[in-house]
């Protein structure tokens, strides 16, 4: 039987279970969009095509499954964008649809005409223009592969109008046929004994976990490893709920905003073990000054990533969670008591320095974040926008749960957290999922309030509310003589906004209120947002300014008037 | 551990890609290497032996760590299927380039003898140009454009390199 482009391309959703689809109908996606009601495909509709791609992408990193995006051609699939080049950095797997002018009007500049595959080029594993319906199939098919395999990532598909209305014969390919893309999920069991005997004369050995170790669910191996060889874990901010992080062993973020002691395990380290990390430039700082006195193993399914930024000794490509298992036998059981030792002193000194914001009555963005996790047992989704709540949330909610932390980390993009709570809620209904942003994310994409509505989502939602661009700010501060240009912004009452979305609103103003309305949230059934006015030139410590080496930090002062 | 050096040991590296002949694979290996900030030299594409498959000379300004780099990024496109550097020593390397110059009808004996050292050939004739074809390494190509600048370069496009590795090794890693 023939179907038309749009009929297979639901079809094809099917046979990959795609579940819900968030995007935004168009002009040139109409005939895709007329036939949906036919499937039993979910459809958020959302209200910019950036949230859709975001939700899209909360989606699949709450899940682990494919997030699938959808939006008309030009100024729908230019939105995307922003939301593509997210989900790219962070390796979200991602399928994006956007329709496309009839094939007979390309390049004539036609209305809503913009090159989409030229322009999502650099920020997609792969993309496709499909111009005649026969190739459909094949192209969703390799679409899901690619972006779900390997290291993953976004895949776009741009579909012209006239092949979604075409019609052709269907049928699924059975396999897939792509001679130049074989993901190496196998370590070389060579590079791997070498690994193991450098992890066994380690005296000093520290495991940094990325989001690798998440993407793999490899957390009961990285965990296994760490106890059996002794191995303090320290992680990236997306590395974040690798491991609960509670346990002793566990030591927290390293890099530009890690705790002291965490950063100086770094440059005292005499081996690192990089699992599903990209010794990005956030944890690292200065490249030349990283870890002076360490050898490297990397392990990353990403050749490309090893040896991208800093010199590696012994490189392993492959699943993370496939070669910690290849390693664990290997590894001999080692206690590293000195070297814990030396850490536990510099944490208990770290920790020390903390007290300030218990002490003070001002309404700090700490105390806030740490009566969240109190509240929650650190077992709920956290899905945290850019910046410095973005930095207290990582410092302050130590994730119990696996993948708990939801955070735009490599592209940093303000205006994530609302639009990736709606995918996350919708794609782990069973947990509780609180949004966090500041006031000036929050008001990028605010207009999702409405989706959340719709979709009756009971997302917590928690304004972190300083009245400024609040880490340009801190920037400004320290590095730039207090010249705040720019970044004070007004906003409006977020509570009295949300009620006009038809969501409980309140504002705290008071430290003494917090616990409460913290948990009048939780007590909520539906959607709830908490606009908490916090003290407003708060600032993040410690901080590694701009191309210093991580152990020159600047601290949390140590007295506060 | 010291971090990956950057502005040492450059040279001219060559680079022989097999990829899928399909819309836009140009256009991928371009952007990688204008958004990765790798030093392009040259760049030529054609069909290669097998059917669907082009096959891509690439000179790149590199160091080894960069080159290692460039090779492992080239591979994450999808239609890429192999990528290897060509040893100069163990390579047949070649360039085209077309030269057109000034010679009036008093000089044509002059510039006849000199295409005739390099084996060049005259391809084209007007009543006071030539054209100029010859075919080799770059440095004979250099040569002879030198040779024949005074003359008045008209026009000059050259191709760019095209690599094969000698004898029964393939570029494509079989025997």
């Amino acid at each position: 039987m023939k179907l038309n482009g749009a009929k297979i391309l639901w079809k094809c959703f099917e046979r990959e279970g795609v579940e819900v689809v968030f995007g935004i109908t168009g002009g040139a996606i109409m005939p895709v969009y007329h036939e949906m009601p036919n499937y039993p495909i979910r459809h958020v509709t959302m209200r910019h095509e950036q949230a859709a791609a975001h939700a899209a992408d909360g989606y699949a990193r709450a899940t682990g499954k494919v997030g699938v995006c959808m939006s008309t051609s030009g100024p729908g699939a230019t939105n995307l964008v922003t939301g593509i080049a997210t989900a790219y950095m962070d390796s979200s797997p991602l399928v994006a649809v956007t329709g496309q002018v009839a094939s007979s009007a390309l390049g004539t500049d036609a209305f809503q005409e913009a090159d989409v595959t030229g322009i999502t080029m650099p920020i997609t594993k792969h993309n496709y223009l499909l111009t005649d319906v026969k190739d459909m199939p094949v192209v969703v098919k390799e679409a899901f592969y690619i972006a779900r395999t390997g290291r993953p990532g976004p895949v776009l598909i741009d579909i012209a109008k006239d092949a979604q209305m075409a019609e052709t014969e269907f049928t699924y390919p059975e396999s897939i046929n792509l001679p130049g893309y074989k993901p190496h999920l196998q370590g070389n069991m060579r590079q791997v004994r070498q690994a193991a005997e450098m992890i066994n004369e380690a005296r000093r050995p520290l495991l940094l976990a990325g989001r690798g170790v998440i993407i793999a669910e490899a957390e009961e191996e990285l965990r296994t490893l760490a106890e059996k060889a002794h191995i303090p874990i320290v992680t990236s901010l997306l590395g974040k709920g690798a491991i609960p992080e509670t346990h002793e062993l566990c030591l927290g973020m390293g890099g530009m905003h890690g705790e002291a002691y965490v950063n100086h395990a770094l440059q005292e380290t005499d081996l690192i073990v990089g699992i599903g990390a990209r010794f990005d430039d956030r944890l690292t700082g200065r490249a030349e000054t990283f870890a002076p006195k360490a050898k490297v193993i990397h392990v990353d399914i990403s050749p490309a990533e090893i040896g991208k930024r800093v010199p590696v000794d012994v490189p392993i490509v492959g699943d993370a969670r496939n070669v910690l298992e290849d390693l664990l036998p290997l590894v001999q059981p080692a206690r590293h008591k000195d070297w814990l030792a030396w850490i536990e002193k510099r944490r208990e000194d770290s920790l020390s320095r903390d007290i300030l914001f218990k002490e003070s009555d001002k309404l700090q963005p700490q105390y806030v974040v740490r009566n969240i996790w109190e509240l929650t047992e650190g077992k709920a989704i956290m899905v945290s926008d850019v910046g410095q709540n973005q930095m207290w949330e990582a410092q302050y909610y130590l994730h119990q749960r696996f993948g708990g932390l939801i955070t735009s980390g490599g592209l940093g993009t303000m205006g994530f957290a609302l639009p990736a709570a709606i995918g996350t809620t919708v794609g782990r209904p069973e947990c509780p999922v609180w949004a966090v942003a500041g006031d000036g994310g929050f008001q990028m994409t605010c207009q999702e309030l409405t989706t959340i509505v719709q979709e009756e989502l009971p997302i917590k939602i928690v304004i972190l509310n300083n009245g400024y661009l609040g880490m340009v700010r801190q920037w400004q501060e320290l590095f730039f003589e207090k010249n705040y240009s720019a970044t004070r912004i007004v906003g409006p009452d977020f509570a009295k906004l949300a009620q006009a979305y038809g969501i409980p609103g309140r504002t705290v103003e008071e430290k003494s209120k917090v616990a409460e309305a913290l948990q009048e949230a939780q007590a909520t059934e539906g959607p709830i947002l908490i606009d908490f006015h916090i003290e407003q030139e708060h600032n993040v410590f410690p901080i590694v300014p701009a191309g210093k080496p991580i152990d020159r930090m600047l601290r949390r002062p140590v007295e506060e008037d | 551990m010291s971090a990956v050096p950057l502005n040492e040991d450059y040279s001219r590296r060559t680079l022989v890609a097999l990829m899928a002949d399909r819309p836009g694979v140009l256009s991928r290996v371009s952007n990688l290497f204008r958004r990765r900030n790798y030093n392009i030299e040259s760049l030529t594409v054609g069909h290669s032996e097998t059917p669907n498959i082009s096959r891509m000379t690439i000179v790149v300004h590199a160091n080894d760590a960069v080159l290692e780099q460039v090779i492992k990024q080239l591979y994450t496109l999808i239609d890429v299927t192999k990528v290897s550097e060509i040893d100069d020593q163990e390579a047949v390397i070649r360039e085209l380039a077309l030269i057109k110059i000034h010679a009036p009808s008093g000089k044509r004996a002059e510039v006849k003898q000199l295409v005739d050292i390099f084996r060049a050939q005259i391809i084209d004739v007007s009543h006071d140009s030539m054209t100029v074809e010859i075919t080799g390494t770059e440095d004979k190509v250099n040569s002879l454009i030198e040779i024949l600048r005074p003359f008045g370069l008209k026009e000059l496009t050259r191709t760019g390199r095209v690599a094969m590795a000698r004898g029964a090794q393939n570029t494509n890693g079989e025997q």
